[in-house]
């Protein structure tokens, strides 16, 4: 089944994705960080029966993964396609994953809340993630129960998701900004607002490939529906802003780096991780740009999930030294590209 | 760009810190970032935000009230920025909530609700639900469904009054 990351969505030349995050927590047990291993078991068999074994039309498209029976190799590749967060990476004990088989929707259970469901797509499109979000919510709850406040609305482990429990954040390719040096003014501004930016990868992590995520950091007192559209309408400015930068960029240079960096990613035969970063970015915004028309927006945002560390060890089935990595980098980024 | 701190070897860990809307930055080398207990592997968690919040909470030693249901004290809590359990919230509610309102800037919940809550609390979401929607009718020039929505406003705000 083809991956949802590998489609190309709405405004993809800068939004490559967004994501809808709800987090629930069951009624009558501890949060994660109290539980019995004991608890946590029972806790996995509860979420995957409501998910595998109820009536609903997506039930049979969702595998189970027992975090401690899976390398850390695949694990970190689920990091690198945003599934998982690095802690739930790190450490499997009474930790399970429910994943839809194009890889849309993954539930993690036991993270820092008994359940974290989280949905991705492509371009600009909170209303798709959301609306499915929800279903799977709709559908967990007619299962059991969940801890809810009629003052604070759902509990969890952290005080910060405290309320809708509802993270929506949106992966910004912004490469004219981040040159222009506009970046960390921005982040300042968004702060202000109840929103933030952070790199890559989340929380403290660093940047790669001008990849910024933006979400909202206020649950409580706001509704769903109405901490979407402000993201939202900050995303469709911030879009905005980045394209008018892009156009003022002088055309025959940018034309040159743009066409330069197809070249080295064409024929290298060693590449360093960074090296693929900073070229795959000037690839993916010639891309978008119309510069280059012979390379499709999905080939890019594919290259971008197979080329990370963790992904390429997994794809060759094992650990890999860098230099091995950095050719089998360049090797995966020829063929993709011939 | 060298390490802000020893000013020797070449910066690798860059630490970009928001709070409050102020934005200071960092740029470490791998030695002295790990001296001060930052690295990759271990970033700025939010959580250290959350407990670093509580700051004139920090019970006193005579403030020995526990969770019932999972022993953990409001001193665990701030250090952890961690709840143990959602009965926690209950016991400690007039102490979290000075914190919960620098952290959102409200305290009462607005979203979604489970159909297992009460009546009381499905209706406030009936109501913002509709608000939202002739908000948006009201935007997009759809009168009738705007008319339609009003009534809809009405007939359960009255009726909540009349529970009350």
């Amino acid at each position: 089944m083809s991956k949802w990351y590998i489609k190309n969505g709405k405004e993809s030349d800068v939004v490559a994705s967004v994501r809808v995050r709800l987090a629930r927590n069951l009624k009558g047990y501890p949060f994660p960080n109290k539980m019995t291993l004991e608890q946590k078991c029972e806790v996995i068999q509860k979420v995957s029966d409501a998910i595998l074994n109820g009536n609903s039309a997506i039930s049979g498209d969702f595998k189970f993964i027992d975090m401690d029976k899976i390398s850390r190799i695949e694990a970190y590749s689920m990091v690198e396609r945003h599934l998982i967060s690095p802690d739930f990476a790190e450490n499997g004990q009474g930790r399970a994953l429910l994943l839809l088989n194009d890889e849309s929707v993954s539930i993690m259970i036991n993270e820092e809340d008994h359940i974290r469901i989280q949905v991705m797509a492509a371009g600009l499109d909170f209303e798709a993630a959301y609306d499915i979000a929800n279903k799977i919510d709709v559908l967990l709850e007619s299962n059991m129960q969940f801890a809810f406040d009629e003052n604070l609305g759902y509990l969890t482990e952290c005080p910060t998701n405290l309320g809708t429990g509802m993270r929506a954040s949106a992966m910004l390719h912004i490469p004219a900004l981040e040159a222009a040096g506009a970046v960390g003014q921005l982040s300042n501004t968004i702060s202000k607002i109840g929103l933030t930016m952070r790199g890559t990868y989340g929380e403290g992590s660093k940047i790669k490939c001008a990849m910024y995520q933006v979400s909202n950091q206020v649950t409580l007192g706001i509704s769903e529906t109405a901490a979407i559209e402000n993201l939202q309408g900050i995303i469709k400015q911030i879009m905005e802003r980045e394209r008018q930068t892009r156009l003022s960029i002088d055309h025959d240079n940018l034309e040159d780096t743009v066409y330069r960096a197809y070249g080295v990613l064409k024929s290298a035969r060693l590449m360093s991780g960074n090296e693929f970063f900073d070229l795959v970015s000037q690839l993916r915004l010639g891309v978008g740009m119309g510069i280059i028309d012979t390379v499709a927006m999905e080939t890019v945002n594919e290259l971008i999930l197979k080329c990370q560390p963790a992904s390429l060890q997994n794809t060759a089935g094992g650990p890999l030294d860098a230099d091995t990595r950095d050719k089998l980098r360049a090797r995966i980024v020829r063929e993709t590209l011939a | 760009m060298l390490c802000e701190k020893c000013g020797n070897a070449n910066a690798t860990t860059h630490i970009k810190r928001t709070v409050n809307g102020k934005t200071q930055e960092y740029h470490l080398c791998a030695k002295c970032a790990s001296e001060l207990g930052v690295s990759n592997f271990n970033p700025f968690d939010i959580s250290d935000l959350w407990g670093s919040l509580f700051g004139d909470e920090l019970p006193s030693a005579a403030d020995s009230v526990r969770c019932k249901s999972c022993n953990s004290s409001f001193d665990e809590i701030a250090k952890r920025g961690k709840l143990g359990c959602p009965e926690c919230y209950k016991t400690f509610y007039d102490k979290l909530l000075p914190s919960l309102r620098k952290l959102h800037g409200k305290t009462h919940h607005m979203g979604r609700v489970p159909d297992s809550a009460d009546e009381n609390a499905k209706n406030a979401y009936r109501l913002t639900r509709l608000k939202e929607q002739l908000k948006s009718a009201v935007e997009d020039e759809e009168y009738e469904k705007a008319a339609q929505l009003r009534d809809e406003i009405r007939t359960l705000e009255s009726g909540g009054e009349d529970n009350e």
